[in-house]
């Protein structure tokens, strides 16, 4: 399959590529990774009649503790998130969500900020920038802008991106003590998109929840913030009743299609004991263990 | 639709051609470059028949335009041979039968070569995490583990 013709424009920095971006409006399409957008133009399912590739620009591929928020740059590969000693060290949700996308040489060029940019609900980070409260930096010509995730997602494939903005960076809040979180996701085989995924994250005190964040993945028409089971939470023992009563919560705020992975009822069932499993998980990390 | 001069050093020689925005890396190397060792297979970048390095790491060039690659270097299946000599990879597949139709084995080497170059001694853990990304229908992948690691021993 041959993707639709197009005009490839390779910037060689930032502002060359947001000026370029401003010219060509909604007829353009930002590459970066191209590990999604790549098989989308192969099936049609998009035809931009430009291509604004960000991967030559330096710079843009950091990952860094500052100032209390880990920040993650527009051209952070998954295999360089995945691999990373801060990662790894400080946020294992995100090496638990880096390591279930696609396989191991998609993750090479894929992107952690394309992953959330290219808005579909079947993407494993969104799920988990939700629990963790992240925040997204959206750069335009005239400057940048930060957008909570929460209100990142509008619709199918859809966010709250400018078309002639570039999501540049990824600001994560450093987790506070006593706090973890961790990524759950069933698929059929290596490689697939999510059944049901469910990302957790935990601040403790005491073995009593301070704070708990939610998100589901690939079971509604936009990545899901499982708010009522975040509210019941706070205030709660970190024990398995709670868990129970936060998962049966998560499984209702599901609202999942049935296609062949699954009817709705089994992948709204999944999202439920998915939750409940990463809620230990993260009970778990936040307790040191 | 733009054309682009593209200048790209495979398997060690520089090349150049006027490809299409929308060319494919995979279909510039057999196609243009003449190297047929890669292979198209699903095309959706599920199964890694098409996998080739780029400046060093695995990717599957159904998936990479062409024009992603200019003056980056791109190691194909054709770049495993040296002086008529084949690589430990290449041994290793051979001797441990790691192929039945040996339609995946190119992508399979590429990804088990990229694999030696950091971990000198994988077990077979991590040569099937590694390999995860390519897909085999014959051998139920026991032999191509053990192609691997014939390889390891061979290089150490």
């Amino acid at each position: 399959m041959i993707p639709p013709s197009f005009d490839y424009h390779a910037p060689k920095t930032l502002p060359e590529a947001l000026a370029l971006l401003g010219q060509l409006g909604d007829e353009a399409k930002v590459l970066s990774g191209g590990q999604s957008l790549l098989p989308l133009l192969k099936l049609r399912f998009a035809q931009p009649a430009h291509l604004v590739d960000i991967g030559r620009i330096p710079g843009l591929d950091y990952i860094k503790e500052e100032g209390g928020v880990l920040k993650i740059g527009a051209l952070v590969r998954e295999a360089a998130l995945e691999a990373s000693d801060v990662v790894r060290s400080r946020y294992p949700i995100l090496a638990d969500t880096a390591a279930v996308i696609a396989d191991p040489i998609v993750r090479n060029l894929a992107t952690v900020c394309g992953n959330l940019a290219h808005g579909d609900p079947a993407n494993d980070h969104p799920a988990t920038m939700l629990a963790l409260g992240a925040e997204v930096v959206a750069t335009g010509a005239k400057g940048a802008r930060t957008i909570p995730i929460a209100q990142f997602f509008t619709g199918i494939f859809t966010t709250a991106l400018q078309p002639a903005e570039v999501l540049t960076e990824i600001r994560i809040p450093a987790p506070p003590a006593g706090s973890g979180g961790a990524y759950v996701k069933l698929e059929r085989k290596v490689g697939d998109f999510a059944t049901a995924g469910a990302a957790a994250f935990l601040v403790l005190k005491g073995g009593v929840i301070e704070r708990a964040g939610i998100g589901l993945t690939n079971v509604g028409p936009t990545p899901i913030k499982a708010t009522a089971a975040e509210a019941y939470l706070a205030g709660k023992k970190a024990d398995e009743a709670a868990f129970a009563e936060a998962g049966r919560l998560a499984g209702a705020a599901a609202r999942p299609g049935a296609d062949r992975r699954g009817s709705v009822e089994y992948k709204k069932e999944m999202a439920r004991v998915l939750t409940v499993r990463a809620l230990r998980k993260a009970a778990q990390r936040a307790g040191g263990k | 639709m733009s054309k682009h001069h593209v200048h790209v050093t495979v398997n060690g020689a520089s090349l150049e051609a006027e490809v299409e925005s929308r060319l494919l890396l995979v279909h510039l190397l057999r196609e243009s470059f003449r190297l047929t060792g890669t292979h198209i297979g699903c095309d959706t970048t599920h199964c890694g028949a098409c996998t080739v390095l780029l400046d060093g790491l695995p990717v599957k060039s159904c998936t990479v335009l062409a024009v992603q690659a200019d003056g980056r270097s791109v190691t194909t299946v054709e770049g495993l041979e040296k002086d008529g000599k084949l690589h430990p990879i290449q041994e290793g597949f051979m001797q441990e039968h790691g192929l039945q139709c040996g339609y995946c084995t190119p992508g399979m080497m590429m990804t088990g070569y990229a694999l030696l170059e950091k971990s000198k001694n994988p077990q077979e853990d991590e040569i099937r995490h590694a390999i995860s990304g390519n897909l085999c229908r014959c051998t139920g992948y026991v032999n191509i583990v053990k192609a691997v690691q014939h390889a390891a021993a061979k290089l150490r």
